[in-house]
C-alpha cells in the first residue's frame, strides 16, 4: 500500500514476478474453463474505456441546471443517477452529497477502497493509499492542503466513510460566473477530486 | 479483524500524492489481475465480504508492502486455494495439472454488460423496526473480533448521533464467515472530531460511519 520510492531494480522485478504469475494463474483457470479470456477482456474494456468520472461529471452539471433532478437526486440519489443511465455494481445504493458555503464533503473508504464505480469509474491510486485512507478521518484540512485547495476556517467539513455499501458522490458547489451554460459546458468544470471531496469544480 | 486494513487516524505515511493524468491501470497485469477476480467471483461463489477479508487477513507487514492490486491478486490465490479451485502446484506449473472441479457458472462475454449493471445490491426486506432513529445518542460498542468486522478501530467506544436510518443490509461480519447475510438495520452515525481526536482537534471537522446495528448501543 505504499507510495513511496523503491528501489528501482527492487521494483522492476518483483512486478515481473507478479506479472508472471497473474499471468500463470489466467492460463490455469482457462483451462480448467472456469474463466473465458473474452469475458476478461470486456471487463477491463468496461472499465478502461467506458464507466468513469465523465459520467458523474454528467450527473453533477444536470444538477446544477435542473432543480428538478436536483431534488430527486438528493431525495433518491440510485435512481436519479440510473435515469442517466448509470447503474449497477459498486453503485447499487448512492447518496449524494450537497456542497454549500458552510459544508464541505470529502469521502473515503478507511478500511478498503469502496468508490462509486458507475459515476466515478475505478478509484486512483491516491484513493486506496495508506496516506490517504489513514489521514482524511483525522485531518482532513491537511489532506485537502495536499491536493492545493484550502478552505475557509468556518467552512465545516464532513467526512464520510464508507464503511457500508453505500457509495457517496459529491455535489461540488456550481461556480460562479456561469450562469447560463449548458450542461455539457458546465460539465467539463467537474473534476472527478471535486466529485469526492479532495477538490472543488474548476473556476471558468 | 484488527488488522492493517484499518488505516483511520494512523500517522506516518506521509502526504497524499495524486498522480496528474493517472492511467486506470498501470500494467497489464493490474488489468488481468481486476477481471481475473471479478470474474471469479460466480463460478468461485464468494461474496464481497469473503473476498475483503481474504485481502485484509495477513501479517499487517506484508499488507502495507503490497500494491493495491497485489494484494487482490494474493486475495484471490488464496480464495481459489480454500476451495480447492486450484491447487499450489498449478500455480507453479502454469497449467492445469488436475481435474476442473464442477462449478455452477461462469461469465460468458454475453453476461458482463448485464451482471455490472445488475450488481449486488445489499438491502433486504423486513417487517422488524429499527431500533434507533434519526437524532438518537449512540455509543459505537468496544469489539474486537477475529473475523470480518467493518466497525473501525477509531469510532469504538465513541459516542455519536444516528443521522439517518439507510435501511436493512446484508451483515458482513455474519456474510464473510458463509454464515448467511443475517441483513441488519444500518444507519449513518455522525461524531464530532473531538470525539474521535480530543480536544486539540479540529472543532469543524465532523466524521460519520455507516453502522449496523450490532455495532451499537445507546448511550
Amino acid at each position: 500500500m505504499t507510495g513511496h520510492d523503491h528501489h528501482h531494480d527492487h521494483d522492476h522485478s518483483e512486478l515481473s514476478e507478479t506479472q508472471l504469475r497473474v499471468r500463470a494463474l489466467e492460463s490455469v483457470l482457462t483451462e480448467k474453463g472456469y474463466v473465458d479470456p473474452a469475458a476478461l477482456d470486456l471487463l477491463i474494456e468496461t472499465y478502461e474505456k467506458k464507466v468513469g468520472p465523465r459520467n458523474g461529471a454528467r450527473v453533477v452539471a444536470k444538477a446544477w441546471t435542473d432543480p428538478a433532478y436536483r431534488a430527486r437526486l438528493f431525495k433518491e440519489a440510485t435512481s436519479a443517477i440510473a435515469e442517466l443511465g448509470y447503474a449497477g455494481r459498486q453503485g447499487e445504493h448512492i447518496v449524494a452529497l450537497e456542497n454549500t458555503p458552510t459544508q464541505h464533503n470529502m469521502v473515503v473508504c478507511t478500511l478498503c477502497s469502496c468508490y462509486p464505480w458507475p459515476v466515478l469509474g475505478l478509484p486512483p491510486v491516491w484513493y486506496k493509499s495508506a496516506p490517504y485512507r489513514s489521514r482524511a478521518v483525522v485531518d482532513p484540512r491537511g489532506v485537502l492542503k495536499d491536493f492545493g485547495v484550502t478552505l475557509p476556517a468556518a467552512t465545516n467539513i464532513r467526512v464520510w466513510d464508507s464503511t457500508a455499501e453505500i457509495r457517496y458522490l459529491v455535489i461540488p458547489l456550481r461556480p460562479g460566473g456561469t450562469e447560463g451554460w449548458s450542461e455539457d459546458k458546465l460539465a467539463e468544470l467537474v473534476t472527478r477530486d471535486s466529485m469526492i471531496g479532495t477538490g472543488l469544480a474548476k473556476q471558468p | 479483524m484488527n488488522g492493517a486494513q484499518d488505516l483511520g487516524g494512523m500517522h506516518g505515511f506521509g502526504p497524499v500524492v495524486p498522480e496528474p493524468n493517472e492511467p486506470v491501470f498501470h500494467s497489464e497485469w493490474e488489468r488481468r489481475a481486476f477481471a481475473l477476480t471479478l470474474a471469479m467471483a460466480m463460478p468461485g461463489a464468494w461474496n464481497i465480504d469473503m473476498s475483503r477479508f481474504a485481502r485484509e487477513n495477513r501479517p499487517p507487514a506484508e499488507y502495507l508492502a503490497m500494491s493495491y492490486y497485489q494484494v487482490w491478486f494474493a486475495a484471490l490465490e488464496t480464495m481459489l486455494k480454500q476451495r480447492e479451485l486450484v491447487a499450489d502446484d498449478e500455480i507453479v506449473a502454469g497449467r492445469s495439472l488436475h481435474a476442473p472441479k464442477p462449478v455452477t457458472r461462469t461469465l460468458t462475454p454475453g453476461d458482463v454488460a448485464q451482471v455490472l449493471y445488475r450488481g449486488a445490491p445489499t438491502e433486504r426486506a423486513t417487517k422488524s423496526a429499527a431500533t434507533f432513529k434519526a437524532g438518537d445518542t449512540v455509543r459505537a460498542k468496544t469489539i474486537n473480533p477475529l473475523t470480518h468486522t467493518r466497525l473501525p478501530r477509531y469510532v469504538r467506544g465513541r459516542t455519536g448521533t444516528i443521522e439517518r436510518v439507510i435501511g436493512y443490509h446484508v451483515f458482513p461480519d455474519s456474510n464473510a464467515l458463509g454464515a448467511g447475510e443475517n441483513p441488519q438495520w444500518l444507519y449513518t452515525v455522525r461524531f464530532e472530531g473531538r470525539e474521535l481526536w480530543g480536544g486539540d482537534a479540529d472543532a469543524s471537522v465532523t466524521v460519520s460511519v455507516d453502522a449496523w446495528e450490532p455495532y451499537l448501543e445507546r448511550a
